[in-house]
């Protein structure tokens, strides 16, 4: 019954996403040309790579701020190793991206796990400390264009069957995530864990393990993004991604991941950044002010969390009836 | 000790005070959940400046009692009259109105405060534009302190204070609110020698000052040196009542059980077969001591204690959750050591936990992901959970267990209490265990799923399951154990079998009353 209201809030989404698409159109038919729909599409990658680590973060009844200093942090030393160097292939590249995003996520995880640390705290910490690291690494130097490798700044722009690699990347890590969350003992074990800590507990599941894994995937994509957004615009500097956990922590609540733990789905947390993505994109070419732009995405953020709100509710009544035929 | 104190009450002039006028009375107070009927017409009596024990197994109907008085439960029928008029409490706020105030076992207090907002938290004294007067609240603490005898410092944060004073804390919130009946629920249960003898001092002064005092205990000792008058519950019904002067500890006991285990049981008679699981000298710094025993195949081993025995933590530490500091544990003769929950599961042991919402079922996952949570590793190949496998064990187990639910895809949440302690229990028998633990099986279902709860643990054992089952209810653990193991204050008190599994040896050995003299 829940996992249906779940399916039919993704539905609700998707729609919601088509008819934003639909009217921008008739201001702007421009819009929907497949090619433009393909540059949005790439446009929210990376949005979409990080909401997927956040999503299983937030299934654990945790949160991940550190995401974009994460991302900004690898992005920096992968550029710096590149400009000292540049002959080292991108696979290693891409290798040591995902091992160093890893390894700070990691170090989320195990302060939350040994230490017991609320969430926000370790990681609103580990935010600034991996800013901080990000300019004693670079002196507050920035690394442009002409100093990264052509190959290094080439690779996520490259079209394969008509398609970035960065789209391509963030389709396969979709569907990764799809398939660990739904068929893996460790993915089970999100739900579990988010969905009642005492019960996963007495299940044989050791919580804090379960939740610094979740930590060590989140940091893992963030370290992969930290690449391939350096690469991207050809230029790291201390204040890349500014802000932007903030944004990927939206398209999870957007997509239906419940802030309370264990309630969320793969598609959930896609479609919330698609959503994201297409007002970013949509709003300035029919010339509505970026200002509206943040207006829309805060009532998105109020309707979807109203929206589950009363999803839980409507839940908690049916457990109240059945509570009280149990006493 | 009684005659002093009957005197000092006597010696009150108040007039609301006089001993021997009925203050408050309870008649014919019935209350019904569904499925159980808590409380069936009983009526308790309390006097000013007197205190009244009220004395019940676990279950009597002791705390449904306490939660009319206080107006938290609304009865189905009877009369509550203070002062010879009638009254109802339809608020916790309308009771505290009346003067009825409560001390619970684990004081209802904010960590965070200090004593003295703690004392008028809901009712400070306000000052100019309706703020908070702050020195006159802390006058005032200080001389409801101080006429307690206690000498604490209203500033200090409840947070920095130890369990007796908190005790003073919330008696001293009881007074300040007026109150003219004061009920006691277990005050002494976590309180050393010294601070409970202060307690007794302090309802002495309770009771010079006129209060009636409804005192719940467990503890025989301290209802015959403190009480005045007693009343019995036993199943929800009145068993007897009447002064201290004219009753002996057996007769309370008798009225406390005072029946046969009439109820049947489907316990099968099964022919016990090899030692499965031996534990010896088990030890923990704070919650039990040196546990000790052996079960056998198709046994069923009942703990039995009083609640606050240690029971359930010491099968907490014998699956994993928590550590002992001494001990050993064998399965088949074999040592092992369980350091969490997953190494006591790949034993063999598995337990069901007593708080089904809290601790048993993940709201929100479907009936087969809860059935199937411990049991993933043998239906995934390469880490990958394979669906059908999934899927058909939880069918073989939940069918096993005659769970009635649309399908298997639907949330445990949509369950009635009886069919999610089936998923609990299907859970646990997916993991092919050689023990189970069950942690008071039947407390809150109806009694249509106790019976086939009862059933099953039967069945289990009959297939040469061994089986441990904590309980506090007496007819269920004479009904359905093979043996018993009664635990008072973190150890053995008694192990009984055959004859000496009664219902009289079960409460004297969980309260500490020596043997009757016969």
């Amino acid at each position: 019954m829940i996992q249906n209201a779940v399916k039919s809030r993704e539905a609700i989404l998707a729609l919601a996403i088509l008819a934003m698409t639909g009217l921008i159109a008739t201001r702007f038919p421009g819009f929907i040309r497949p090619a433009n729909l393909a540059n949005v599409f790439n446009d929210t990658a990376p949005l979409i790579i990080l909401a997927l680590g956040q999503m299983v973060v937030i299934l654990t009844r945790c949160i991940d701020l550190s995401v974009a200093a994460n991302l900004a942090l690898t992005g920096m030393i992968v550029a710096t190793i590149n400009t000292v160097a540049p002959d080292i292939p991108i696979g290693l590249i891409i290798a040591i991206a995902i091992s160093l995003g890893a390894l700070l996520g990691a170090f989320n995880g195990i302060l939350v796990w040994k230490l017991d640390i609320p969430p926000i705290v370790v990681t609103l910490g580990t935010m600034t400390i991996y800013r901080g690291i990000i300019f004693l690494v670079s002196e507050g130097q920035w690394i442009n264009a002409h100093e990264m490798s052509e190959p290094f700044k080439h690779f996520p722009r490259a079209t394969i069957a008509g398609l970035p690699v960065l789209s391509w990347i963030a389709i396969l890590c979709i569907t990764l995530f799809a398939v660990i969350v739904a068929r893996t003992p460790l993915g089970r074990a999100f739900f579990a864990v988010g969905g009642n800590p005492n019960a996963a507990v007495y299940t044989g599941i050791d919580v804090g393990f379960t939740r610094f894994m979740a930590y060590v995937f989140a940091g893992a994509l963030s370290g992969l993004t930290g690449y391939l957004w350096v690469a991207r615009y050809a230029v790291a500097y201390v204040d890349i991604a500014g802000g932007f956990e903030l944004e990927v922590v939206a398209a999870c609540v957007i997509g239906g991941v419940s802030i309370a733990g264990g309630i969320g789905s793969v598609a959930g947390a896609v479609l919330g950044a698609l959503f994201l993505g297409v007002v970013k994109n949509a709003l300035p070419v029919i010339n509505i002010s970026p200002f509206w732009q943040l207006a829309i995405s805060g009532s998105a953020i109020i309707i979807a969390i109203a929206f589950n709100a009363r999803a839980q509710r409507q839940k908690g009544r049916v457990i109240l009836k059945t509570a009280e035929h149990a006493t | 000790m009684l005659a002093s104190s009957q005197a000092i009450a006597a010696e009150d002039g108040n007039a609301t005070a006089v001993p021997g006028k009925l203050l408050l009375s309870l008649s014919g107070i019935s209350k019904e959940f569904p499925g159980v009927r808590a409380l069936s017409e009983v009526s308790l009596d309390l006097y000013p400046g007197e205190v009244t024990a009220l004395v019940g197994e676990n279950g009597a109907g002791k705390s449904t009692i306490v939660k009319i008085l206080t107006g938290i439960y609304q009865p189905d029928g009877g009369t509550i009259t203070i002062d010879g008029e009638e009254v109802f409490f339809p608020t916790a706020h309308a009771a505290s109105d009346a003067g009825i105030t409560a001390i619970h076992q684990e004081t209802v207090l904010f960590d965070e405060l200090t004593v003295a907002e703690n004392i008028f938290i809901g009712h400070a004294p306000k000052g100019r534009f309706g703020l908070i007067d702050t020195a006159r609240m802390h006058r005032d603490a200080k001389s409801l302190l101080e006429r307690i005898g206690a000498t604490i410092d209203p500033g200090a944060r409840l947070r920095d204070l130890g369990i007796a004073n908190r005790h003073l804390v919330a008696i001293a919130r009881a007074l300040s609110v007026d109150a003219r009946v004061v009920i006691m629920d277990e005050p002494t249960a976590a309180l050393s020698h010294k601070e409970i003898s202060e307690l007794y001092d302090l309802v002495e002064k309770l009771k010079a000052d006129g209060k009636a005092i409804l005192f719940i205990s467990h503890k025989f000792d301290e209802i015959f040196r403190i009480a005045d008058r007693y009343t019995v519950f036993r199943d929800g019904e009145l068993a007897g009542s009447g002064t201290m002067a004219d009753v002996s500890e057996d007769e309370l006991v008798r009225m406390m059980v005072g029946r046969s285990v009439d109820q049947i049981f489907p316990k099968q008679q099964v022919a016990l077969g090899e030692e499965v699981l031996r534990v010896s000298d088990y030890c923990h710094p704070s919650e039990f001591d040196s546990i000790g025993f052996s079960l056998r195949k198709g046994e069923i081993l009942g703990f039995y204690g009083l609640v606050g025995a240690g029971r359930s933590e010491f099968m907490q530490a014998l699956f994993g959750i928590t550590k002992p500091s001494r001990g050993t544990v064998s399965i088949e003769g074999r040592n092992i050591t369980i350091n969490s929950p997953a190494d006591a599961i790949s034993e063999g042991i598995v337990y069901v936990p007593e708080d089904r919402g809290r601790q048993g079922t993940v709201i929100g996952l479907p009936i087969f992901e809860n059935v199937t949570l411990p049991s993933l590793s043998r239906t995934s190949r390469h880490g990958f959970i394979r669906l059908a496998e999934e899927f058909s064990l939880a069918r073989k187990y939940t069918s096993r267990l005659d769970l009635r639910a649309a399908s298997l895809d639907q949330d445990v949440g949509n369950l009635s209490g009886g069919n999610q302690q089936k998923v609990v229990i299907a859970k646990w028998l997916a993991t092919e265990p050689s023990v189970i633990i069950l942690d008071e099986p039947t407390k809150g279902i109806d009694i249509g799923s106790k019976a086939a709860v009862h059933e099953f643990m039967s069945e289990l054992a009959a297939s040469g399951l061994a089986v441990v089952m904590v309980s506090s209810e007496i007819p269920e653990i004479l009904g359905m154990s093979d043996r018993v193991i009664v635990m008072k204050e973190g150890r053995i008190a008694a192990e009984l079998t055959g004859e000496g599994m009664n219902p009289e040896s079960l409460v004297r050995a969980a309260a500490g009353i020596a043997e009757a003299a016969k």
